[in-house]
């Protein structure tokens, strides 16, 4: 019963670390650039009208 | 612990909308920080947005796979999956409570005084398949020559877009209104369809629709932060049930996927200390046990 229960409290840990790690391969690859040309310009679909 | 998290609603809905140069730029605001993803539903078309919605660019990565692979960019989205796998293990669903603006216009509007409604559970689920459709598998999909698909949530569904963005944009730009047509008939239909249910019933959109929400709540089991049910302490009363503003049943399952840990039901719904939280494995309060 133990074993299993510490497994479950370091998940958060690892899943957190494997979200840093996405996020740093993420900025590597310049997909903050292409979020911020998305987002600075009218998105005609999320209007309705495109 | 419900007016605090009233003014930290109110607060992240203004941080997430600060531009309020709109009026006279006539534009939305095109710095960078709109390459910061918010936590909760808010649209970066909004005149007044200064950061990403996740939700609109986790589509756009996905509709823009293969003339990126074509291209040498093999950009996939991490940042942005990544940027919700974060807060996600760590808080699970509390964004929903605590940051959203969408969420926010549900709770407000839910206190216009008519007969409520609870929605039912079988509905609940409808929300993880317009996440694996709408924001991965159709954009991913269904493709143009070129090899690009479009935003489907955005562009069929999302609400948020509709007030946000949608309505001010019209009346900021009339020039847009040449172009109204079917599609925004039908979002504008789905926006008051929303807003008529959520008078009443409580977080209707949170509850059956909202992608972002589907997405944190794969994480409440396996957050840092974790709600704590003692059944000795229970006495099924379900004073917990009829004031969560998600309508879950805390008794059943502490951590249950549609729980926003918003703290009502531990602040102010259960007078037998039958209700705590952990972070991290420190309980609060202190001295609290987890006992289920």
């Amino acid at each position: 019963m133990a074993p299993k229960k510490m497994k479950k409290r370091n998940l958060p840990f690892l899943l957190m670390i494997l979200s840093a790690l996405l996020i740093v391969l993420g900025i590597n690859l310049g997909e903050v650039s292409a979020v911020v040309d998305k987002a600075i310009k009218i998105c005609l679909s999320c209007m309705g009208i495109g | 612990m419900f007016v605090l998290r009233r003014w930290i609603q109110i607060l992240a809905t203004l941080l997430s909308n600060a531009y309020w140069k709109f009026p006279f730029t006539k534009g939305i605001y095109q710095g960078q920080l709109k390459g910061i993803c918010t936590p909760g539903l808010n649209c970066y078309s909004c005149p007044a947005a200064t950061s990403a919605c996740p939700l609109g660019s986790l589509q756009t990565f996905m509709a823009t796979v293969r003339p990126a692979i074509s291209t040498g960019n093999y950009r996939f989205g991490f940042y942005v999956i990544g940027t919700l796998g974060l807060i996600g293990s760590l808080v699970g669903r509390m964004p929903c409570a605590w940051l959203c603006p969408f969420g926010l216009i549900q709770e407000l509007i839910h206190k216009i005084p008519s007969p409520k409604f609870e929605i039912p559970p079988f509905l609940t689920y409808t929300k993880y398949i317009i996440l694996g459709l709408f924001v991965f598998i159709l954009p991913l999909v269904v493709v143009d020559e070129f090899g690009y698909g479009i935003t489907w949530f955005c562009k069929h569904i999302c609400p948020a877009g509709t007030i946000e963005a949608g309505i001010p944009l019209m009346f900021l730009r009339p020039e847009l209104r040449a172009l109204i047509g079917v599609l925004f008939y039908s979002k504008l239909f789905i926006l008051v369809l929303f807003l008529a249910w959520m008078v009443v019933s409580r977080r209707p959109f949170c509850r059956v629709a909202c992608p972002l929400g589907a997405l944190y709540s794969l994480f409440n089991k396996y957050s840092l932060f974790r709600m704590i049910h003692d059944p000795e302490k229970c006495t099924l009363c379900e004073a917990c049930y009829h004031d969560c503003p998600m309508g879950v049943k805390f008794y059943k399952d502490a951590n249950h996927y549609d729980c926003i840990r918003c703290l009502k039901c531990y602040q102010e719904s259960c007078r037998f200390g039958a209700i705590s939280y952990e972070l991290a494995g420190v309980p609060f309060p202190k001295g609290a046990k987890e006992k289920a």
